[in-house]
């Protein structure tokens, strides 16, 4: 079926309004947009690991959720969804549930390439039929912006803080798609919020959708964390995938596909410029720092290119 | 019928969940519960059961998966033995905070370090605060019993929490004994269907599991956790009676062995009772009033019950199977301390420690204890309080 961007955005919400997520925040337009890839006949189990989205759309007695919901602890959204899913399985074949349902983890990037890595590897190794989609803001936004493994290199965090020693972060950010991809998963892409969500909605239904395990890595800006102004979320977006840092594309069956090339690719400064996290990079003598990440992304990028032409 | 049968301990609670047919099964090896995902594997690729069988990455996995597949609406369980314990102890707490009525067969073994393969109940004892129901076997029979009537005390409308049903690594998991199986449809009925009121698979109402629970919600939320625990205690005597019904054993809170008029009690847990049962008939020849108390529920703790069936002990020896250091006693002995205090009974108490790490346990370390009780009884001196057992100082 032809994608429909009215007809996908008059869905009916299954995150209802009233949580107490940020105002702007990228996790929860991360997840109202996934949740689009749902058809509206068929039911969902979300399984959450712990973080600011789970803190804040489930506070008891209250729930944001319209589907069934499990949060059990940080690092283990993975095998939760395998346990529900197993359950969905067996229920199924006994006759005891009738609808079809859908199961999706969700977690941050601390939930996801650090605490929880092991529960998704295994999820993901035993070809789980779910998928495991995460928002990474990349830092521990919940516990107040710490680096994590998904923090690009340089940015100054709580954990990694900008001093007279002191750079930011001094590694690279893991590249998580090309690692879950290298699970052999039947699909795995990355995606943010960019060309009205097409990209994000056409990739939530193709992972929800392909039997077996699937991986979405979605980019969801932090304004608190990367401290830019918070009305410009989707301009950051735009920068992240204009500049190569973050871009789109999905490994189906092994094949890896780039799902778009800027035309001109611009500089990293005009995505880095704008958040306050890597305000000391444009200072005065900092030069070096910038071509280091330029270098970085572009290396990345080739690499990319490389596999996709194959 | 019964079918007669040898097995070990690993064999027997295998069988048990073939009968009960449970419908998801996630777990990770460890020694010496390795052999009960084992055996199930093959029950599994034989097709002789409708249970999906998960070969997670890990213990966390195993009870995290057992969790989100309970809370789904399927009969769960896992299996276990010391550091996989220990690697699922946080979720531990949120299987019981859930009030899940999932089950998990652990088979003691000591906790590192130093690493050691051997029994003792380090990792159960561990555990005890976790807001489980713990059940403990002297032998591969009641390991089987005990698991058969567990998914019935936990899935009973006033408990629904998490049954620990423990065996002792190696003595009961892997020593072939004499025991008596019931048939595949008595356990079948005797079980039943697992029906919950809440899952989150149910079409009608979507469920949320789970919550952030704020300082306003907290505290009612593990006061309500601790009712149903205490609920756990009755529960497990109606059950008991049940089953006594379709298989001739009588099964209570605890075993009473040569307790009637016995002057010297000692209180332990697990297969060291036989043990210690062989002790106590020995001296009783020679005229020592000699009694076993064998705890069968741990959790919750049959404190009222059990100060009562001391009532008439001189003198009392628990024995603890793990060493807590407090420096004062073992986890046993402070339970039946603090039972023997409030009902407001002050016989003299020793605490031992024994077994450590699959350290031998003889009828003649045994019998050294009830003569120490009789020592301290005729001396009127306890001397020290806290001591070990066949240790070389």
């Amino acid at each position: 079926m032809a994608y429909n961007f009215k007809e996908t955005m008059s869905k009916p919400e299954r995150l209802a309004p009233g949580h107490r997520m940020c105002a702007g925040c990228g996790g929860t337009i991360a997840v109202r947009n996934v949740l689009r890839g749902l058809h509206e006949e068929d039911k969902a189990v979300i399984c959450n690991a712990t973080g600011c989205l789970e803190v804040s759309s489930f506070m008891y007695p209250y729930t944001s959720w319209e589907d069934s919901y499990i949060h059990n602890a940080f690092e283990n959204a993975g095998a939760t969804c395998s346990g529900v899913q197993a359950a969905y399985e067996v229920l199924k074949k006994k006759g005891k549930v009738d609808d079809t349902y859908k199961f999706i983890a969700i977690g941050g990037d601390g939930g996801t390439y650090d605490i929880g890595f092991q529960s998704l590897s295994g999820a993901m190794e035993r070809n789980t039929d779910m998928v495991y989609v995460c928002y990474d803001n990349g830092a521990y936004m919940n516990t107040g912006i710490q680096r994590s493994s998904a923090t690009p290199m340089f940015a100054d965090t709580t954990t990694t803080p900008v001093g007279s020693q002191s750079d930011g972060k001094p590694q690279n950010r893991k590249d998580l798609a090309s690692v879950i991809a290298a699970h052999d998963v039947p699909y795995a892409a990355q995606t943010t919020f960019v060309q009205n969500f097409k990209d994000l909605h056409l990739k939530a239904e193709k992972a929800i959708y392909t039997p077996g395990a699937a991986f979405l890595n979605i980019m969801a800006p932090c304004p608190r964390g990367w401290r830019y102004n918070t009305p410009d979320i989707i301009e950051m977006c735009r920068l992240g995938v204009e500049t190569c840092y973050w871009p789109l594309f999905e490994v189906v069956e092994g094949k890896w596909i780039l799902n778009y090339e800027p035309k001109k690719k611009l500089p990293i400064e005009d995505f880095l410029k704008p958040q306050g996290r890597f305000k000391h990079l444009f200072k005065k003598g900092n030069e070096e720092l910038l071509e280091a990440f330029q270098k970085e992304v572009d290396r990345r990028w080739e690499e990319l290119l490389f596999r996709c032409s194959r | 019928m019964s079918i007669r049968e040898r097995l070990s301990g690993n064999e027997a609670v295998s069988i048990a969940i073939r009968q009960i047919n449970p419908d998801v099964f996630p777990a990770f090896p460890i020694t010496p519960s390795t052999e009960i995902p084992q055996y199930f594997s093959s029950y599994v690729a034989n097709g002789q059961v409708d249970t999906v069988f998960i070969p997670v990455e890990s213990e966390h996995s195993s009870m995290s998966a057992t969790i989100g597949a309970e809370a789904a609406g399927a009969r769960s369980l896992t299996a276990t033995s010391s550091c996989g314990l220990a690697y699922m102890w946080e979720e531990l707490y949120v299987a019981a905070s859930d009030r899940l009525p999932l089950a998990l067969a652990l088979v003691n073994r000591a906790l590192s370090g130093p690493i050691n393969i051997n029994c003792d109940h380090s990792d159960a004892m561990g555990a005890r605060d976790a807001g489980w129901i713990q059940i403990f076997a002297e032998n591969n029979q009641e390991a089987y019993d005990n698991f058969v009537q567990a998914y019935r005390i936990a899935e009973h409308k006033d408990v629904r929490l998490p049954i620990m049903v423990c065996q002792d690594g190696f003595i009961t998991s892997h020593a072939v004994e004499n025991i008596e199986l019931l048939e595949d449809e008595q356990v079948k009925a005797f079980v039943g269907e697992y029906e919950p009121e809440h899952y989150l698979l149910n079409s009608k109402e979507a469920m949320a599991v789970g919550p952030y629970g704020v300082p306003a919600y907290y505290m009612e939320a593990k006061r309500a956790q601790l009712e149903a625990l205490k609920n756990a205690k009755q529960v497990a005597l109606q059950v008991a009676a049940d089953f006594e019904k379709i298989s001739g054993r009588k099964y209570g809170l605890f075993e009473e062995y040569r307790m009637e008029d016995a002057d010297y009690v000692m209180v332990l847990i697990g297969s060291a009772a036989g043990t210690a049962k062989d002790a106590a008939d020995a001296l009783r020849e020679k005229g020592v009033k000699a009694g076993v108390l064998k705890i069968r529920l741990f959790r919750p703790f049959p404190a009222e019950e059990i100060a009562a069936a001391l009532k008439d002990a001189k003198v009392v020896a628990c024995m603890d199977r793990t060493e807590s250091y407090n420096g004062n006693c073992g986890p046993l002995g402070a339970e039946v301390k603090s039972a023997l205090f409030t009902a407001g009974q002050m016989p003299m108490v020793l605490n031992y420690v024994y077994g450590l790490g699959g350290r031998d346990v003889t009828v003649e370390s045994l019998t050294s204890v009830f003569e120490d009780m009789k020592k301290a009884d005729e001396t009127g001196e306890l001397g020290e309080t806290y001591r070990y057992l066949s240790v070389r100082e």
